[in-house]
């Protein structure tokens, strides 16, 4: 067993932290309370590489492993969590699709665009009546004179204003559940598609969330994703690599909760002693480190897994799990510590604490998570919803 | 041998165009402590000094050699080097102290590789034990004291901070003057363009006794004046921290900490700057620190020797009137 | 235009630096970085190489692990890297690191060598200057800008001195050291790392240099000890809420405390 990080990963690792420090910190609180898109924080991403982290260099990406992709999360997300977010949607959840599904001309005609930043793609599974239950989606797909015409409604899609390219899920086979979806690749300029609702939300604020709306879109036969009825297949694939990207936001966001909180407490006296001298706050602050670290551990695990290629859905689903509960309590304890200062916006710890509770919804709900990894303990299948 | 004595230490002048700077006079005064009875010898390198300023002798030192050369009307390293090594190879001093200036730490390198004599650079403090010789200085941006020593049967150079070292009483000691000259084949291959001064700097930050700061807290550039008015009735010098030089407020050669200057006042006047690390490391060494922040709980407090909880746009103008008037009256 | 560029790992500034009871730093957990004045040299080459072409060489003294830093330059985008790595130069002075860079750079013509200003760790300053004296170069210390005419082989540059900007024409070879504000460093892109991965980075001994440890000379400075900085606390606070006590007390303070009135 090897626990180091390979000298890239330390080298990934300081430069992600450099950057997000230099260019993405100073603004966070800003972009969060003007809930303003940061593009131009984005094209300098990706001008770093950030935008293709495991896309291969033929393709203008830097072919680094999932491993990799954690640092960069983490770090990302410990600056924001509302630009890591729409940074992590584009590596895992429309990147490593078209990876590992995509044909060779798919993959030539998507993937340099985006991961060289000239091109934002979202991912669009949930619906109004799909959530958690997503196998249950509603949106059609037929297959009109050599050309595939979809009908829906896509709710709470991440990037869905500023994206280019949106991988759509629709019901295109007679089979029912997962068994009877398709993926598509829809461009943003192809007709009949368009951004609805533009969600107000608790926190990623700087990221948007809308609907994306289908109404007769025309999607040519040739930006099929993978094969027809593989879409659930393709979806489930994908999210073992979204819920390690949101493993590692969580943790990013645990850590800043926990950085921050260890200053503070060193610079803020009560009773004539820094609060760091209290030892209700150094438990805090131990037991805040043990989560984050054990939670960075198994994230870690899963991404190593899935770079060898193997099944990883147990261990991502127990990464996320962690890593997502994590957060929302180190950030609930950061707001104590931090009393007053705690509520406000002059310190950055209330903007951590309202994006932690995302991390335990989106992408498999903390919950969902539960069904699943209880469904591998004991293999029951009674309390499984369809 | 006594602890500390030395027979002969050697001050290299530091000035600019004949002004003589400071910390010659600080350096004097520790020559003359690590010589004991020994010689205290000034060398004064220019182009047109006729006659080299009275006060080094009435400072403690007991020699002034002066090379007036048109070569060395300005500062450069080889012309300083060649002169300073032409005069070390005829008769090689146990150490040679030379100020912490922009040409000092340009210089004593370049001449320690020259001459082979050990070097320790930033030092402030000095002493010789069992013939060795024993700095201190700061190392990891303030965060540990170092100490050095020197081997014996080498020369040592020292290059010494600003303002740690007092500067010595004037006494009625004179220095004889010693005319010597620069080597005839001397490649001095840089050439000085033109030195432009920087305009509003008074008081060099690294010799200002007092040092006025600003930080975040003064909001915007115009307010930067507040502490002007309040620097020119303490004759001291205005300084930020980082924010203000990467918001564009101030110049670059404002900036005190760890990725600018590193000062030690005899009084430090902190104005909205909360103490940041990276600023602390480049102030902490200040004999005095006075802190104005609205903000109780910034770490500045902690180590301000009078922290004052307040708005500095209340208090910096009627602190300039007040003063005014004390020395008006004083 | 050939650039060499020494650069050094040293610890992050931002780390805590713990100081062992028998001296030296613990460097259990510490950031290692390459040593930021050293990144906006490495910064300066790789602007003159995109500028005149030509290859930017990085070079560094040191144990096994500084590797790291000159990964980093790598993945910056220079084109080849050395690890000059002997146990005679671990206890080296600076002079004797001077000598060890200087073997190295002598054979190779370099054009430009450039340095940061000071590394973070020591904050000596004495490699630079010491090794323009060793190659025989001319040199320019702490510069702020630099532009370079490669056809006239020389340059122009700015050193901030206290209260003045000294303007500078520098024949090429020269040696600079650099300042902060000369340059803002590029990040190393994600694909510069992976393309680094791939790069050799050559080891050399003293005997590769063709120094033996007496050509190093002995050392003449030694780190004898190494504490934590004495501690200062916190003094009087007053309350600043009436403006007119407030300057009472600073007025009093400046005056008998710090007796600068």
């Amino acid at each position: 067993m090897e626990f180091d990080l390979t000298e890239e990963h330390r080298l990934i690792q300081t430069t992600v932290k450099d950057f997000a420090a230099k260019e993405i910190t100073p603004v966070a609180a800003r972009l969060d309370q003007e809930a303003r898109f940061p593009s131009e924080i984005i094209s300098r991403a990706a001008a770093l590489g950030l935008m293709g982290v495991m896309v291969p260099e033929e393709y203008g990406g830097a072919r680094m492993d999932g491993v990799a992709n954690v640092i960069v999360q983490e770090e990302l997300a410990r600056a924001s969590a509302g630009v890591q977010v729409i940074v992590s949607v584009s590596n895992s959840l429309v990147c490593d699709p078209i990876l590992r599904f995509g044909t060779a001309e798919q993959k030539r005609r998507y993937l340099p665009a985006l991961a060289e930043g000239r091109s934002l793609g979202c991912y669009c599974l949930t619906e109004p009546s799909a959530g958690s239950d997503a196998m249950a989606l509603e949106t059609r797909a037929d297959l009109r004179g050599g050309e595939w015409v979809l009908s829906g409604r896509k709710l709470f899609v991440t990037n869905g204003v500023e994206a280019d390219l949106c991988i759509v899920y629709a019901r295109s086979e007679e089979a029912p559940g997962a068994r009877g979806l398709s993926a598509f690749l829809v461009e943003k300029s192809f007709p009949g598609i368009a951004v609805g609702n533009v969600e107000h939300k608790l926190g990623i604020r700087c990221s948007s969330t809308s609907e994306i709306l289908l109404d007769d879109c025309r999607v040519p036969a040739e930006n099929l994703l993978g094969g027809r009825g593989e879409g659930g297949r393709i979806a489930l694939a994908t999210l073992d690599g979204g819920r390690i990207g949101i493993a590692a936001q969580a943790v990013g966001l645990a850590r800043a909760a926990l950085e921050e909180t260890s200053a503070h407490v060193k610079e803020r006296w009560v009773f004539g002693r820094p609060l760091s001298e209290f030892q209700a706050t150094q438990w805090a602050l131990a037991d805040m480190a043990t989560r984050v670290d054990a939670s960075r551990l198994l994230a870690y695990r899963a991404a190593w897994l899935r770079d060898r290629g193997e099944r990883c859905t147990r261990e991502a689903a127990t990464a996320k799990l962690i890593a997502s509960e994590t957060a929302m309590w180190a950030t609930h304890r950061a707001v104590q510590l931090f009393g007053g200062y705690g509520y406000i916006q002059e310190y950055p710890v209330e903007r951590y604490f309202r994006d932690a509770k995302i991390t335990e919804i989106y992408e498999g709900t903390s919950e969902i998570l539960r069904l699943v990894l209880s469904r591998d303990l004991i293999g029951s299948r009674g309390s499984t919803p369809r | 041998m006594a602890q500390g004595a030395l027979p002969e230490v050697w001050v290299l002048v530091a000035h600019r165009e004949g002004a003589v700077r400071k910390i010659t006079y600080e350096l004097l005064g520790k020559a003359r402590e690590l010589a004991g009875e020994g010689r205290v010898v000034a060398i004064l390198l220019g182009g047109g000094v006729e006659d080299p300023d009275r006060r080094f002798g009435r400072r403690g030192a007991d020699q002034v050699v002066l090379i007036d050369d048109p070569r060395l009307a300005q500062y450069s390293t080889e012309g300083y080097a060649a002169a300073l090594a032409a005069l070390a190879s005829e008769h090689p001093p146990p150490l040679l102290l030379i100020g912490s200036t922009a040409q000092g730490r340009d210089l004593a390198p370049r001449l320690a590789a020259r001459l082979e004599a050990a070097i320790v650079t930033d030092c402030q403090t000095l002493a010789v034990e069992q013939g060795e010789l024993v700095a201190t200085r700061p190392m990891y941006t303030r965060k540990a004291i170092g100490t050095v020593r020197l081997a014996r049967g080498r020369m040592w150079i020292a290059v010494v901070l600003p303002a740690v070292f007092p500067v010595p009483a004037e006494g009625d000691h004179r220095a004889e003057v010693r005319k010597a000259s620069l080597p005839p084949e001397v490649p001095i291959r840089t050439r000085v363009v033109e030195t432009r001064a920087i305009e509003r700097e008074t008081v060099p930050l690294t010799e200002a006794d007092v040092i006025v700061s600003g930080g975040r807290g003064l909001r915007g550039p115009e307010n930067f004046a507040l502490l002007d008015a309040l620097a020119r009735v303490l004759e001291a010098a205005v300084g930020s921290s980082r924010p203000p030089v990467d918001s564009g407020w101030v110049p670059h050669d404002y900036e005190i900490g760890q990725t600018g200057k590193t000062v030690s006042p005899q009084v430090y006047i902190a104005c909205g700057i909360s103490g940041a690390p990276q600023h602390l490391a480049g102030m902490s060494g200040s004999k005095f620190i006075l802190a104005i922040n609205k903000d109780p709980n910034a770490p500045i407090f902690q180590l301000a020797d009078l922290g004052v909880v307040g708005d500095l746009f209340e208090i910096l103008p009627r602190l300039t009137e007040a003063v005014k008037k004390r020395k008006v009256a004083g | 235009m050939n650039i060499v560029v020494c650069i050094k790992q040293v610890p992050d500034t931002e780390a805590p630096i713990r100081v062992r009871s028998h001296g030296g730093i613990d460097e259990t957990g510490l950031n290692l970085v390459m040593n930021y004045y050293d990144e906006h040299a490495t910064e300066a080459a790789l602007r003159l190489r995109e500028q005149f072409g030509g290859t930017v060489t990085v070079v560094a003294a040191g144990p096994e692990r500084a590797r790291e830093a000159l990964r980093q330059a790598l993945a910056m985008g220079a084109d080849e890297a050395t690890l000059l790595r002997d146990a005679a130069l671990d206890a080296a002075d600076h002079l004797q690191v001077a000598r060890a860079l200087a073997a190295f750079i002598r054979p190779r013509t370099a054009d430009a060598v450039i340095c940061g200003k000071l590394s973070t760790d020591d904050n000596a300053a004495i490699v630079g200057p010491a090794l323009a004296e060793l190659l025989d170069l001319p040199q320019a210390t702490a510069i702020a800008k630099l532009e370079v005419d490669d056809g006239a082989g020389r340059a122009i540059v700015h050193r901030e001195l206290e209260g003045a900007v000294e303007v500078l024409e520098v024949p090429l070879p020269a040696l600079f050291t650099v300042e902060r504000s000369l340059n803002e460093p590029r990040y190393p892109s994600l694909p510069g790392i992976m393309k680094a991965k791939r790069k050799e980075i050559a080891v050399m001994d003293l005997a590769a240099l063709g120094l033996s440890a007496e050509d190093l000379g002995t050392r003449g400075a030694t780190l004898a000890t190494l504490a934590a900085p004495p501690a200062r606390t916190a003094g009087v606070q007053v309350n600043g809420a009436d403006p007119e006590a407030a300057v009472e007390a600073i007025v009093s303070f400046l005056g008998e405390r710090a007796k600068v009135l």
